[in-house]
């Protein structure tokens, strides 16, 4: 599935949910249920650091495609993460740099995007584009 | 005199607001306190007539903007009961009156091999200034270990002086733990060896009522923000005898007698640590928050927190899964606690959507976290405007929060 796609298909399911409490639910199920990274990126290493909740984030390249592991100490972040995953991962570095992101706005997680929120997640995104940069250039080596 | 709760909650107008709906409920106020409309009366009138700068101007306005100004250090002065009106300092915060006592007082009185003995209880904003004064001067620094309630081993502490310690600076009150420090022996003790001890009264100011000759300190500072006040003002009082001695932490405009490009001789006390244009609006309104205070009257504010915390550590403790951090024995303003196997994040994101305001991580005390061994803590920190009611909501709050996640 292209971003567009992916992200189509979660503001879809977000719009489901009539209040907060039931996306929020929803986002805790996802972020118990996100695959634990290896416990060797459980490190300071792949650590991206935040002053509320850590993230861990791993990349590697397979048939032209990033594929990121990721997880968090913190449950509503990793359900965070595990919409970031969905939508970046498995992508072309190309596709992952041109990543806007605006589903986030719509549907209504905007402000755990916020760099007020030091969770880890704004660097997250962050580093994901960098990590897509750095396998485009490795490729066009 | 008669506590009226309610009447005390209309002077507050933040308090009557809704967040996502709901009536919010305010339990950051180790972060902020609200501001009673008599501050805020106070701001925007100094900017709809006086607006003038302090100690210049021979204009009436501008006269008028000095005496406010410096009746506002005078009372300041009585209210903390300082010998003199010049041993007030005004600051942007405590945390700038640390960094002008470490950096100044540094300055003066440390050499290399000196020793500073601060504590594990700390704000970051009581350890990095000393930090750096030390590592500059090439002095230790000495800390004074805390026991598992969290509260400071005293008797570690007088291990901790010897002939080379040069000052001590500690919390009256922790921000993160709640703990009530034992302040008075803490000086007492550093006086026998001839030591200064330096006070950081940001939350004790709050929560106690201070006599800095009776506690015989020889700093103390707090925030005027965390005090009813409006942001951006500070207060160091400092005993004559060093800050006479100490040298000057900025320089410019108002801090100086005469300048020439060969020399420029420095102001007296209080005026010789305070360059450039003061914050003179928030500094009177600081001063109508000191009357505000007065009126209420701090005793009766005390007895009301002391209540409101016992109910709070009792609901709380009631809990399931609920562990308190910093059990002292003398506690004031604070209760910082963690859910079982719940990130503190999680539950405060849940909270905070509940309009219910606290604070959750570090609270700029990351010693006192790696001491628990804790990501972080859901802090909720209380005033004399909460009330019973307030914290039951809380307690609802975190029943939610379990119910979620569990």
């Amino acid at each position: 599935m292209t971003i567009r796609e992916i992200e189509k298909e979660i503001t879809e399911e977000f719009s489901m949910f009539d209040d907060w409490m039931d996306k929020y639910n929803h986002l805790i199920e996802m972020g118990k249920s996100l695959p634990l990274i290896e416990k060797k990126y459980r490190t300071d290493q792949y650590l991206i650091s935040g002053c509320q909740s850590r993230v861990w984030l791993s990349a590697e390249m397979e048939d032209g495609k990033v594929i990121f592991k990721a997880d968090s100490d913190a449950v509503i972040t990793k359900g965070i993460i595990n919409l970031l995953i969905r939508i970046l991962s498995n992508q072309t570095p190309d596709n992952i740099l041109n990543a806007k992101m605006d589903f986030i706005n719509q549907v209504g997680l905007k402000e755990h995007l916020s760099p007020t929120r030091s969770n880890g997640l704004t660097s997250m995104i962050k580093q994901m584009k960098l990590y897509a940069v750095v396998f485009k250039t490795k490729m066009a080596q | 005199m008669n506590f009226d709760i309610k009447k005390i909650r209309k002077d507050f107008p933040a308090l009557h607001q809704e967040i996502y709906g709901k009536p919010l409920v305010y339990l950051d106020n180790a972060a902020t306190t609200l501001k009673p409309q008599v501050v805020i009366d106070s701001i925007t009138n100094y900017y709809s007539t006086i607006n003038s700068n302090v100690h210049r101007g021979v204009h009436y306005l501008s006269q008028q903007a000095t005496e406010e100004f410096e009746n506002t250090r005078k009372n300041i002065r009585k209210y903390i009961n300082a010998r003199n009106t010049h041993e007030i300092i005004f600051t942007k915060g405590t945390t700038e009156s640390i960094n002008l006592v470490a950096n100044s007082f540094g300055k003066k009185f440390l050499s290399h091999g000196d020793e500073v003995i601060i504590s594990e209880l700390e704000h970051h904003a009581n350890i990095v200034p000393w930090q750096m004064i030390c590592e500059e001067k090439g002095a230790k620094l000495k800390v004074i270990p805390i026991n598992d309630n969290g509260e400071l081993i005293l008797k570690k502490y007088k291990d901790l002086i010897t002939d080379k310690t040069k000052i001590v600076s500690v919390s009256h009150i922790s921000n993160t733990l709640g703990t009530v420090n034992p302040i008075k022996e803490i000086i007492d003790i550093a006086h026998q060896h001839d030591i200064p001890v330096m006070i950081d009264g940001a939350q004790g100011i709050v929560h106690e009522k201070i006599d800095v000759q009776e506690l015989d300190c020889d700093f103390y500072c707090f925030s005027s923000h965390k005090f009813y006040g409006p942001m951006g003002v500070g207060v160091l009082y400092g005993k004559e005898k060093y800050l006479e001695e100490m040298p000057p932490y900025q320089t410019g405009g108002e801090m100086i007698k005469t300048v020439t490009f060969k020399k420029t001789t420095f102001n007296e006390l209080p005026f010789k640590f305070e360059t450039g244009t003061p914050n003179v609006a928030d500094v009177i309104g600081f001063g109508s928050a000191i009357n505000y205070i007065k009126k209420i009257g701090i005793e009766n504010i005390i007895r009301y927190e002391k209540e409101l915390l016992k109910h709070a550590t009792e609901m709380l403790s009631g809990i399931q899964g609920l562990r308190i951090y910093g059990e002292a024995k003398k506690k004031a303003g604070v209760i910082s606690f963690l859910l079982k196997d719940i990130h503190p994040y999680d539950a405060g994101i849940i909270i905070d959507k509940l309009s219910i305001a606290v604070r959750t991580g570090q609270h700029c005390a990351q010693p006192v976290m790696d001491r628990f061994d804790i990501p972080g803590t859901i802090r909720a920190s209380f005033a004399f405007y909460n009330t019973k009611e307030e914290v039951d909501k809380l307690v609802q709050a975190i029943l939610k929060v379990q119910e979620m996640f569990g």
